[in-house]
């Protein structure tokens, strides 16, 4: 188990470093540090002194260790636009995208899983039908536009729910929350409905499949021939094995809702990491979206793994039972 | 002759007859497909010249509605142009990147497949390492980052001139894993087989079994991934053409065309938004419908992912 | 005195997209109390197939398509599905094949036996609980106590077996169906769980239905039995008859395919070809093809079952027909 954990975190480790290196070619190839740190208004002779303070001017190795010694530290540069470290910038919109997708996860569960269960004891009736034909038409429908759509209903024709912004916030001790306004959860009603949109046909489908799987197995036809009553077969016999693939899944697909933000944040104005992302891009703002990419690289690598950890404790157990 | 009649005869097109919805789906894709290659005959104006629009005429309801213009079916866009031949010329250029993508995504990921699948070894782990990497991200998260990554590189107006062939390679290196992997599972399914170790002892060279012998072996399976691919690269397409990452609005792809009509939907003028959305959902959704229906049909050892 | 059980021409099918398949074709046969019935044939005979028919559990998409199963008098295929489940697990307690399948993975071994109980007696958790402990006492499994709340796959194959036996017996059932209980299992420890199954049969007065391929094992432990092929039975009668002057030629078959039947050094009588697959069986006796007296009779009309010398001994064959005017 121990040397398991430890290969995961050695692999961890390297997909990081990929990450870094990605992340600090661009800095180096596109980016300019002279400019994000005084501006554009310098003399060329000038600029080759900056640039040989900063050792803009060292071999290559030298300044990608050095970008990876500032990284640990929490230096990723600075922001060429907000004339403020990356990072502080990043943390400062993180909030907003981290409620954003705690909605998000709380909707996917909350619809998926009940409706993924119900296709699979039902798959004939004409719910699951409705359910799969329109998990098939909503892979086809691009998240923007469910966005669109959600914001033309609701906001401009029927104006129930406010269509851009986070609305008022309550800051608790530095964290911008949108959780405890009555204002602040009605923004995000739409954002996070159409973030979850993006993934919630994969994850009914998931569910279904797995569910059908479990109850096709003998221990489930031994649970009948047991008489027991179907609520306890169907919710307590398979739902629990159903669950284990399951949240497997689900664990790393919040990483990736993350970077997912970056559509919905710019069709709500939505001001965070994914909106800010756009904008860097917009401003040429290099260090800031090398900042984007490792963080969002790091969380998707601290999921995966944490993830991937927590499977290995458990499946040991799953893996004799399934063996002979 | 002889082909056609064991096309005629084959099971692919006794289930296709017997398939409502692939018939369907058949017919709307190969309409659309149509008028996309016949655009400048078909659209009623070139909407790529700006002598023909004028931007007094721009945000003109379409034609059924009070203030509409008989000369505009469906109305116009922000700058005046025509919103139907907008929309046509858009999903040309849709149609165009998707294609393209396709055959940069096929090449990257079939070449990787072969090598990893045929030679086996580090290569094989550390190539696969890489894909099985790839393949986590979802796809339309590597193209945004490379996108975003190419655009500070290229600068916004060089990569608004490139867009079409920029968007071509973002998308299709964004995009190739699953190529790899299919291609791998099969060649690892034939390498061992009879033919080859026959084909082998002939003398005849690694290459020409590769290529000759092993790689026809999987061309059933790419053209089911294939069909799906299109549908998924041109959906990246439009997300990042709606990112503003993607094609510019002189030259709108039908995302970029969505981009801008959106600003405008608060101010009442839907039909921008809704025409082209409405457009790129069928045109998704025949192809997926297909892809699934091929998938069905053909059944080959897809890598599921 | 009316029968335990009692199956009366028993039809299955199988609804497929292509049509339907028939996989038991008017099977019948009588199980009093407190006897012992072997099934016996090869995969595909539809030996488990007929154990699922009677407690109404066949996998989609099989349905009972004729005749009667009736269980203490009760007509099991008539019963509303909620009467169906009281008798599951209840009066008819199941043995499955794999006893590493059968457990589930992530429940305990107290959890998976008290809930039966409370699927159908309506006693506390506590006392269902001594039940449980009890029962594992019963099958004669080391500590029973300990293992009662460990996970299935903290025990070993004969364990697990041994448990299920346990569940079944948990509710004191009239019938126990056993499907190839021992199949999965090391050699000396099927001879365990036979030896137990029979020895509780005795001890509880239980009826038992053991399906299997084995004939040997089914000698030990049943006083009857029937050959079933390609979803009919062709011959049955009490164990000792039927081993000893098999009259069906497949049953001849199968005990001249057993090692213990032979002189050391000497091969193994096999019966050539294979069974026939539910999409083709032979027009008349199914098993004519592989038959080594079959005449042209046996090509055109299907041989019906019937006495040969009392009421329990029958066979379904032409030529056994011929011998017996």
């Amino acid at each position: 188990m121990f040397a398991f954990i430890l290969r995961r975190i050695i692999q961890a480790i390297f997909v990081m470093l990929v990450i870094s290196l990605v992340g600090f070619s661009i800095q180096h190839q596109i980016g300019d540090p002279v400019r994000d740190l005084v501006g554009e208004r310098v003399t060329p002779a000038e600029r080759e002194v900056i640039r040989d303070q900063l050792g803009l001017n060292d071999p290559f190795y030298i300044q990608y260790f050095r970008f990876i010694k500032n990284a640990c530290k929490g230096d990723l540069g600075l922001s060429f636009f907000y004339k403020k470290p990356a990072l502080e910038v990043i943390v400062s919109k993180a909030p907003a995208t981290i409620e954003l997708v705690i909605v998000t996860a709380i909707i996917l569960i909350l619809v998926s899983i009940p409706s993924g269960i119900y296709a699979a004891i039902y798959p004939k009736s004409w719910f699951s039908r409705l359910v799969m034909a329109a998990s098939t038409i909503g892979v086809a429908i691009p998240v923007f536009l469910t966005a669109i759509a959600l914001i033309y209903l609701f906001g401009v024709e029927l104006n129930w729910l406010p269509s851009y912004g986070r609305g008022e916030t309550v800051n608790i001790w530095g964290w911008e929350s949108g959780f405890f306004t009555w204002d602040g959860l009605k923004h995000l009603v739409l954002p996070s409905i159409s973030l979850s949109s993006i993934m919630l046909p994969l994850f009914i489908r998931l569910v279904r499949a797995e569910m059908m799987e479990v109850l096709e197995t003998e221990y489930i036809k031994f649970a009948w021939a047991k008489g027991l009553h179907r609520q306890r077969v169907w919710f307590i016999h398979a739902f629990k094995n159903t669950l284990l693939p399951v949240i497997t899944v689900f664990g790393v697909q919040l990483g990736i809702l993350f970077a997912f933000t970056i559509l919905t944040e710019t069709v709500f104005q939505w001001q965070g990491m994914g909106f800010m992302f756009l904008e860097a891009v917009e401003r040429s703002d290099t260090s800031l979206l090398v900042a984007y990419l490792v963080v969002v690289g790091v969380i998707f690598v601290v999921v995966n793994t944490i993830v991937d950890i927590v499977y290995g404790y458990v499946n040991p157990m799953v893996r004799i039972v399934g063996t002979k | 002759m002889k082909a056609w009649n064991r096309f005629k005869n084959s099971y692919v097109l006794y289930s296709f007859k017997r398939d409502p919805i692939a018939i369907a789906s058949f017919s709307v894709l190969s309409v659309l497909v149509v008028i996309c290659v016949l655009a400048p005959v078909v659209a009623p104006y070139n909407t790529y010249d700006t002598a023909t629009f004028d931007i007094m005429d721009a945000e003109t309801p379409p034609s059924w509605m009070a203030e509409g213009s008989e000369t505009f079916m469906l109305g116009t866009d922000i700058q005046g142009r025509d919103l139907l031949s907008t929309m046509i010329y858009g999903l040309r250029v849709s149609l165009l990147i998707g294609c393209g993508a396709v055959l940069v995504q096929a090449f990257i990921g079939i070449l990787v497949g072969l090598f990893s699948g045929y030679f086996g070894g580090k290569l094989d782990s550390f190539l696969m390492r890489v894909t099985d990497i790839q393949f986590s991200i979802p796809y339309l998260i590597v193209a945004i980052f490379t996108s975003a990554i190419f655009k500070l590189a290229f600068g916004v107006g060089r990569y608004a001139e490139l867009a079409v062939p920029l968007l071509i390679v973002i998308i299709g290196v964004s995009h190739w894993p699953i190529y790899a992997r299919t291609v791998r599972a099969s060649v690892l399914g034939e390498k061992n087989k009879e033919y080859v170790e026959a084909a082998r002892v002939i003398g005849i060279s690694r290459w020409q079994i590769m290529f000759r012998h092993i790689l026809p072996n999987t061309l059933t399976s790419v053209l089911v991934i294939s069909t799906i691919q299109v549908a998924e690269n041109v959906m990246s397409e439009a997300a990042l053409s709606f990112l503003g990452l993607g094609m510019p609005i002189t030259k709108p792809s039908l995302g970029s065309l969505i981009r801008s009509g959106f600003e405008y939907i608060f101010s009442g003028s839907w039909w921008i938004t809704f025409f082209p959305g409405i457009l790129l959902v069928i045109f998704l959704l025949v192809i997926l419908l297909l892809g699934d229906w091929l998938r069905d049909v053909l059944n080959p050892k897809l890598y599921k992912g | 005195m009316s029968h335990l059980l009692e199956v009366i021409d028993l039809e299955v099918k199988f609804a497929l997209r292509f049509g339907e398949l028939t996989a038991i074709n008017g099977v019948s046969f009588t199980l009093d109390k407190g006897e012992r019935l072997g099934i016996v044939g090869e995969s595909g005979a539809g030996k488990s197939v007929t154990g699922f028919a009677i407690i109404n559990l066949l996998s989609k998409p099989g349905y009972i398509s004729g005749g009667k199963i009736l269980f203490e008098g009760r007509e099991l295929n008539r019963l509303p599905e909620e009467e169906m489940r009281k008798i599951r697990g209840n009066s008819i307690g199941m043995i499955f094949q794999d006893p590493m399948m059968t457990l589930n993975p992530v429940l305990t071994i107290s959890t998976q036996m008290v809930e039966t109980v409370l699927a159908h007696q309506n006693i506390s958790k506590a006392d269902a609980m001594d039940l449980a402990l009890e029962k594992l006492k019963k099958v004669h499994i080391p500590s029973p106590a300990k293992r009662l709340h460990q996970y299935p796959h903290e025990c070993s194959g004969g364990m697990r077996q041994r448990i299920v036996v346990a569940i079944a017996l948990l509710t004191n059932p009239s019938l126990i169906i056993a499907d190839e209980p021992s199949t999965a299992l090391d050699v000396t420890i099927q001879a365990e769980i036979m030896d137990l199954l029979l020895e509780l049969c005795e001890t509880e007065d239980m009826g038992l239905i053991l399906i299997t391929h084995d004939l040997a094992v089914v000698s030990q432990v049943t006083e009857k039995i029937a050959v079933m092929y390609a979803g009919k039975i062709v011959e049955t009668g009490t164990t000792e008859a039927v081993v000893h002057d098999p009259k069906h030629p497949y049953t001849q078959g199968l005990i001249k395919a057993l090692p213990g039947s032979l002189q050391p050094g000497a091969r193994l009588n096999q019966i050539p070809g294979m069974m026939p697959t539910l999409t083709d069986i032979p027009a008349g006796c199914a098993f004519h093809p592989r038959c080594t007296i079959s005449d042209t009779v046996c090509q055109m009309e299907v041989p019906a079952l019937i006495s040969i010398d009392d009421y329990d001994r029958m066979a379904a064959c032409h030529m056994v027909e011929k011998s017996f005017p």
